[in-house]
């Protein structure tokens, strides 16, 4: 048995160490909000925080979490709105399929966690996560909202 | 059956579906989630009651409104566009609005009710405009004719606004919750009157999307979360080679493997793992030996494909799209003549939900659950696959994790059907990787386009000729579409309706169809995407040929077409067409008619001494006739530059092997954040009609950056990608 911290609670799986992250998440724990779309760290659907540092779940063997604290999307706020990040997604209506949503809201809470007033460039920087439907122009403009924001963590 | 016997047997049937979700807990159309528990069957006593008020609303004994959706959710915002069409007519209060998906198998119960599920060709509002505003006003008649008649006065004495009738004269007022019940009983008006644009009041107006909040927190479940009872998960690999078939597996090499239950043959040309879970079922499906009947395309390559096309440019066949004047007389007649050979490659559409669906094979009935932009295709998938009856085939639509056409097809629920019909009893998730996903597209055809030209000693054009090579979506996906061995949405945007440049005197459009193995589909924008690069791109050849600026060369060319004028003055004016501009950056210009919407960009770019390109700025101007949404529509035009500008360039998918060469997005990149230029839209609305806008603006994003390029460089790119040129200065 493996133990996880999960969004502060410990959540003991049985899955061989090389699983992803992803994969235990979505299929051992059963929360989906972590989504699978590449498998190669490309696309950046999976991202989760481990630690508050954005990570790929696709490509971190479960094995390999150990301590590090584990926050996906159902754990970045208690009523999944309150986030500055996900208060300023929602003034903006980022959000189009919405099927990248979940990594492109941690990877910008991770962001303005490290950078809490990141420029365009930074913006650039960190945010690599693809979105097919294009709501790249929202993402950047709900970012800076987000950074007026106070912060409730 | 009549229609409106259809209406009211669907509007029995529904009240009992939703006393039975109302008893999960009030739940929307994922009731299935939701355990029953104790407390929830106790709360169901206390729910409210819902009414089917026509087919299109129900209403709450709360004032809640649903608004049922025939077509797909998958980011274009459709979902919150028809709720407003509705909400409109209906006079209802938008704050209490919910949307909510009608069942295919519903839909067919009813004899197609609710219309066309398809959703695709920009067609969501536009297809269904007419017949949803007549549910909206129905509903308002049904609601105000109960009012009247229990105060005793006539249903024309009362009015309705934010879901409350009343009567002025009496000063008596009841809310739509109220009487929703009684209003439910009452026969479906046929004949209804449609507000004037100038009494619209949620049409137009830009509120936020009925969708937002889910896709926030991670709760929105799209088909590849679904959770069921005693549920298996399959992992799949189609042949390699497009026409290949499956000769053998060793199953036993894989059956001992941690929670893999079976490997199960697909069709003829697929084999799945069948395990306890999708990453068990896929990490022993690596490990399967397969052996593949590769057939007669193994050795086919991209460099083969382009010959082909090339042979097409001049071939002496082709199939007109159309004809006036005589090209040849013009062109010989001519003071200059222009020549030009575009090309664009196979595009994947890389949703970034894999495709995937869960199918249960139960006692001869089928239940899927499916990402699908056509409910009604995935229904009669799922029973063929099955070898049932249309009528035993239970279909849940969820939300898409992008479209962009490739989930009208229905090979990956055929599979799931196929899959689970072998493992009866369980439902089955079937999850493609993203390399299956890559390599077994239905692609956006390959193309050719030969442009010849000629000018006056004014500059005027006189003669041109398009000839389109390449290959045909309908001669693929829908021969019996083909006309005569025509395809006619091959020249999407060139027909006579669509295309603007009606001033010159001797045109002809025709096309080489040249088909491969290799399957093709219907790809955002379609062929409006290359044919709009190949125009617009050759017409601004024509122009700096003529010594002419782009845009008052286009202006000239447009006077015959007021609306293709009118949306590209709107884009010039917006961007300053003309200003002084930083050192370094220059402008381009493109337009194009598609999906019933004019469309017209510039484009702002500069390149540096090295050849990087940087957009610094597009404007994109839009006349959909009437607009729903302008916040959405904004949103579908900024969007349209990340799909379609992105590929123009970064996306091609070649071919070698007869296989896709391309497997993820390390090898089909795709535009991300930091390549998207800002993208200011302008909403030009020039009324009395529904164009589509989801599709067309994509077609105008490739030829106003390419125009730019050259006006930065010198350089005419004219096959893509993009990132295949060298633009550094020699």
């Amino acid at each position: 048995m493996i133990k996880l911290d999960i969004n502060s609670k410990t959540t003991e799986v049985d899955a061989d160490p090389q699983t992803p992250l992803l994969w235990v998440l979505r299929e051992w724990v059963g929360m989906t909000g972590t989504k699978y779309g590449c498998g190669i760290a490309q696309c950046g659907a999976c991202t989760v925080h481990l630690d508050g540092v954005a990570t790929r779940s696709c490509s971190v063997p479960v094995g390999a979490v150990g301590d590090s604290k584990i926050t996906t999307i159902e754990g970045l706020s208690a009523d999944g709105l309150s986030h500055p990040v996900q208060v300023a997604w929602l003034q903006h209506d980022v959000p189009q399929c919405g099927y990248c949503q979940s990594g492109q809201i941690m990877a910008a809470a991770a962001l303005l966690k490290s950078n809490p007033h990141p420029s365009d460039d930074d913006i650039d920087d960190a945010m690599t996560n693809i979105c097919r439907c294009g709501t790249y122009q929202r993402i950047r403009a709900a970012i800076h909202t987000a950074s007026t924001l106070p912060s409730k963590a | 059956m009549s229609n409106r016997q259809a209406s009211n047997d669907a509007g029995l049937r529904r009240r009992a579906f939703l006393g039975s979700i109302s008893a999960l807990g009030g739940g929307f159309a994922l009731g299935w989630q939701i355990p029953i528990t104790p407390a929830l069957a106790a709360s169901a006593v206390e729910s409210p009651t819902v009414h089917d008020v026509g087919i299109w609303a129900v209403i709450g004994s709360d004032d809640s409104v649903t608004v049922r959706i025939a077509r797909s959710e998958m980011g274009q915002g459709t979902f919150t566009g028809l709720a407003q069409l509705v909400a409109d007519e209906l006079d209802a209060d938008w704050a209490h609005v919910r949307a909510e998906y009608v069942s295919p198998d519903m839909n067919f119960a009813n004899k197609r009710a609710w219309g066309d599920m398809s959703t695709g060709g920009s067609r969501g509002i536009r297809g269904s405009v007419d017949y949803v505003r007549k549910g909206g006003a129905a509903a308002r008649a049904m609601l105000i004719s109960a009012a009247a008649q229990s105060w005793g006065v006539a249903p024309a004495e009362c009015k309705a606004a934010n879901s409350v009738i009343t009567h002025p004269s009496s000063g008596r007022s009841l809310r739509y919750g109220e009487v929703a019940a009684a209003a439910a009983l009452l026969p479906v008006p046929t004949e209804v009157t449609l507000k004037t644009p100038a009494q619209w009041t949620l049409i137009g107006k830009g509120v936020r999307r009925l969708d937002t909040v889910e896709k926030l927190s991670g709760k929105q479940v799209f088909a590849i979360d679904v959770q069921l009872p005693d549920m298996l998960c399959a992992a799949i690999r189609q042949c390699p080679v497009f026409g290949g078939t499956l000769k053998s597996f060793e199953a036993d090499k894989i059956l001992a493997m941690p929670g893999v239950r079976h490997v199960v043959p697909v069709g003829d040309d697929a084999v799945a793992v069948v395990a306890d879970k999708w990453f068990l079922a896929k990490t022993a499906l690596a490990a399967l030996p397969v052996v593949w009947d590769e057939g007669k395309n193994g050795e086919i390559n991209s460099a083969q494909i382009d010959a082909l096309l090339t042979g097409g440019l001049d071939a002496k066949e082709a199939a007109l799209g159309q004809r006036h004047g005589d090209v040849e007389t013009g062109l010989a007649s001519a003071a200059t003549k222009i020549e030009a050979v575009y090309g664009s490659p196979y595009l994947a559409h890389a949703t970034l939900e894999p495709m995937n669906c869960t199918a249960k094979f139960a006692d001869g009935r089928v239940e899927i659950w499916v990402p699908s932009q056509n409910g009604d295709a995935s229904l009669a998938a799922a029973a063929e696959a099955a070898g049932v009856k249309l009528a035993e085939v239970k279909v849940n639509k969820l939300h898409l994790g992008g479209g962009f056409g490739r989930r009208g097809n229905q090979d990956y629920t055929r599979q799931a059907v196929l899959i689970a019909k072998q493992v009866p009893g369980r439902p089955i998730k079937l999850i493609w990787t993203r390399e299956e996903d890559t390599t077994h597209d239905f692609y956006r055809p390959i193309t050719q386009c030969k442009l010849r030209a000629g000018l006056d000693p004014s500059g005027n054009v006189v003669a041109l000729h398009a000839r389109l090579s390449g290959q045909s979506i309908l001669a693929y996906l829908a021969p019996q579409r083909m006309e005569g061995g025509i395809d006619k949405a091959a020249f999407q945007s060139w027909s006579e309706e669509e295309f603007g440049y009606r001033s010159i005197p001797n045109l002809l459009i025709d096309h080489a169809v040249r088909n491969t193995h290799v399957p093709v589909g219907f790809w955002r924008g379609v062929n409006t995407n290359q044919n709009a690069i190949y125009m617009e791109c050759f017409i601004d050849e024509l122009a700096h040929a003529a010594g002419r600026d782009p845009l008052a060369f286009r202006q000239a060319m447009l006077t015959q077409s007021p609306k293709h004028l009118a949306v590209l003055n709107a884009a010039a004016e917006k961007a300053g067409w003309g200003s002084p501009l930083p050192p370094g950056v220059y402008r381009g210009i493109c337009q194009n008619f598609g999906y019933g919407s004019y469309t017209a960009a510039v484009a702002e770019v500069s390149v540096s001494d090295k050849g990087e390109l940087k957009i610094h700025r597009i404007v994109a101007a839009t006349d959909p006739g009437y607009v729903v949404n302008p916040n959405q529509v904004s949103a579908q035009v900024e969007g349209s530059f990340v799909y379609g500008l992105g590929a123009v360039l970064e996306g091609a998918i070649t071919i070698d092997k007869g296989r896709v060469v391309e497997t993820n997005f390390d090898t089909y990149p795709v535009m991300r954040l930091a390549a998207m230029p800002k993208v200011e839209t302008v909403i030009a609305p020039s009324g009395g009609f529904w164009g589509g806008v989801g599709e067309p603006t994509i077609s105008v994003c490739g030829p106003a950056v390419l125009n730019a390029i050259f006006a930065a460089t010198g350089k005419r790119i004219r096959t893509l990608p993009l990132r295949l040129h060298d633009l550094s200065r020699a």
